[in-house]
């Protein structure tokens, strides 16, 4: 997983409250069994039309977003489906980090698994990063996770909370999958004792 | 010792590690697999030359992406489902773990499987890559959705690593007037709370209305957890509960049955255990509902009408008027003057052997309206048979539905079970998300009985006026 200290980059605006992860990734492209080549398809129902023409009022699609590596979103974005394929597309895309109000509880841990860092905000603050980012590419929002700040293009500076374990694994790159098996002596402690009290499991 | 919830108990006796900041392993009983949101993870496995921990817990059946027409086996299935399903085959005969492939009668939707081969028990975790695993709840047993990167993790260590959610309960008090089901239980919890209601929290439901419901009716109530937001819905287990699991292939047998059932009666949550949430609803004031827009809080009685963004205040004004454009309908309109085209019945919501029951107690000797297309999906191949044997299956043909094999189907169509743009559907599945049944369609979700019902006439139906 790739590290993430900080972040200088385009903010992508995007109010809507309640985006699914059917919106962020439609289901057709599910049946891959990789992980990488789901960015042409963010987002998709939203930005090509049947013809698989590009709509071109929908952000991700106007000139001065198509290098954005942040989204601000609208409240309880990423709820509905598990699919991971909904951080992957946003990663294979270029976007590192969402900023929005909340999130649903799986897409939330999903993004850090993926070395995507989501951002929890109260929604005024929110408004302010949303209006700064409809000034299109000449506004960066900078992002310091070591710092847990945000910094407005007019320099105004917001400070977010995140989970300690999960910010040392995305500052420091780390596979979680490693750091729990280094603790299996726990494991098989309690595997063994949980088979002795509940042996039919 | 302190008061606790159910969820607490659970928690607790799973804990295998606890780190100082919090963040604990959670020890995982079941981990059931599915064919899309497991390639990755096996590859991970793979590339690390890891191992499965417990492939004697872990139990995988393709569903999602699997025609549900009878020629599946025979070539209906097109090359990337093909694909997966071939890589789940192989994955699951590579690490050793159960499998039920396509052409075993057992295959079905993972979460309708689960409990109807015994895995599923009382008190135990259960995850999944799918969030509905949340059904599972029904049983007692603290069950949730997780990605990819931790599919991976659980077949790795048997852990997830996770942060205690605080406990939320939703209490349905008194009896359910008739015309109401399970269904339109958990659909006007998340019309109440809305789909955020519950993030961060894990649900218990209970209750008398709760306690009334069959344990099928129960893993309705649980599936739909997640569409409130919560991490996990959970439902004490009583008498109904050992009785479902009884005799199931899996379930514990002799001298074990006697010591599960001993815990199992231990776990309920105490009298005085703090909750962070309580919502109360009084299961007379719940009708039989249908959505009317594209987010499952969309929620009203079918004797409404379809509301304008005026109504809404803040973000879902916006969203409303989005919703109620997308659905095309007009503010105002009753919902029971809306015309479908088409009929779902299935899904891991309602596609258990009561669900078909009570959609076929209304369409005995009835036809669907003329144009109608509909179709039943059972939610497993036993459910299927079994539906056949209590001559359901016979109902439903003569009615003018399709009698399908088991699958996820039309619930997220990633089958060619699919709408067309601009077609609407009344279903039984959990999503009404935009292009959730096919690109441009249109979905209400409502209970199988109203489905039915909406068959018969062709329009939104208040079931009560056919019964
Ligand atoms: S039936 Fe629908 S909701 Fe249930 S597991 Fe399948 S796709 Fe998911």
């Amino acid at each position: 997983m790739e590290k993430f200290t900080t972040l200088s980059g385009i903010a992508a605006p995007l109010p809507l409250i309640n985006v699914d992860t059917d919106m962020i990734i439609p289901k057709q492209f599910l049946k891959t069994i990789k992980r990488s080549g789901l960015g042409v398809n963010l987002f998709d129902e939203m930005r090509y039309d049947d013809d698989g023409n590009e709509i071109k009022d929908f952000v991700l699609n106007k000139p001065a977003y198509r290098n954005a590596e942040i989204l601000v979103a609208g409240d309880n974005f990423g709820c509905g489906s598990s699919r991971e394929h909904a951080p992957w597309a946003l990663l294979d895309f270029g976007i590192r980090c969402v900023i929005g109000p909340s999130y649903a509880d799986i897409f939330y841990n999903n993004c850090f698994k993926n070395g995507i860092l989501p951002i929890v905000l109260p929604q005024e603050q929110v408004d302010v990063l949303m209006k700064d980012a409809e000034k299109g590419a000449n506004a960066r929002i900078e992002v310091d996770l070591a710092a847990q700040t945000v910094t407005s293009s007019d320099g105004e500076v917001f400070s977010f909370d995140v989970d300690g374990f999960k910010k040392h694994c995305l500052l420091n790159g780390l596979d979680d999958i490693g750091l729990t098996m280094e603790k299996a002596a726990s494991i098989d402690a309690f595997e063994q004792q949980a088979s002795a009290a509940r042996p039919w499991v | 010792m302190s008061p606790k919830t159910l969820y607490d108990k659970i928690w607790d006796a799973h804990l295998a590690h606890e780190a100082e900041d919090g963040t604990c392993l959670l020890y995982i009983d079941r981990h059931l697999v599915h064919e899309v949101t497991s390639p990755q993870a096996f590859e991970g496995l793979r590339m690390t030359n890891r191992a499965v921990r417990a492939p004697d817990k872990t139990i995988a059946v393709p569903d999602h992406n699997v025609p549900t027409t009878p020629d599946r086996v025979s070539g209906g299935m097109n090359e990337e489902s093909r694909i997966q399903v071939e890589a789940l085959d192989k994955n699951a005969k590579d690490f050793g773990i159960h499998y039920y492939p396509v052409s075993d009668v057992r295959q079905g939707i993972v979460h309708i499987v689960g409990p109807e081969q015994g895995w599923t028990l009382p008190g135990m975790t259960v995850v999944c890559g799918d969030s509905h695993t949340a059904t599972h709840g029904a049983f007692g047993a603290l069950a949730h959705g997780i990605g990819t990167s931790e599919v991976e993790h659980v077949l790795a260590t048997q852990t997830l690593i996770q942060k205690k959610s605080k406990n939320m309960k939703v209490e349905i008090t008194g009896k359910l007037r008739p015309g109401v089901t399970a269904k339109d239980i958990t659909l006007s919890v998340i019309g109440k709370t809305g789909t955020a209601g519950g993030t961060s929290y894990v649900i218990e439901y209970c209750g008398q209305a709760i306690r009334d419901l069959s344990m099928e009716g129960r893993m309705t109530v649980c599936n739909m957890a997640i569409e409130g937001g919560a991490r996990a819905g959970l439902i004490a287990p009583d008498e109904k509960t050992y009785k479902y699991v009884q005799g199931r292939p899996h379930a514990p047998k002799a001298a074990q049955w006697q010591a599960a059932l001993n815990w199992w009666k231990t776990l309920y949550s105490d009298d005085d255990a703090h909750w962070d949430k309580v919502v109360t609803i009084r299961g007379e004031d719940i009708a039989p509902v249908v959505t009317w827009g594209t987010s499952p809080e969309d929620v009203l009685p079918i004797t409404g009408t379809v509301p304008a963004p005026e109504d809404f205040e803040g973000g879902k004004v916006e969203a409303a008027k989005r919703s109620l454009d997308y659905m095309g309908l007009t503010p105002g309109t009753p919902l029971s003057e809306v015309k479908i085209d088409t009929v779902f019945i299935g899904s891991c919501t309602n596609g258990r052997i009561e669900d078909l029951r009570a959609a076929a107690a209304i369409l005995k000797g009835k036809k669907i309206k003329d144009g109608l297309r509909a179709m039943v999906v059972p939610g497993s191949g036993l459910v299927r048979l079994q539906a056949e044997e209590e001559g359901l299956a016979d109902i439903f043909k003569e009615a003018g539905f399709e009698w399908r094999l088991a699958g996820c189907s039309m619930c997220l169509a990633m089958n060619p079970d699919q709408l067309s743009p601009g077609e609407r559907c009344a279903a039984t599945s959990n999503r009404n998300f935009e292009g959730r049944q096919g690109r441009g369609g249109r979905t209400h979700l409502m209970s199988p009985a109203m489905a039915a019902a909406a068959a018969v006439t062709g329009h939104l139906t208040d079931v009560r006026d056919l019964m």
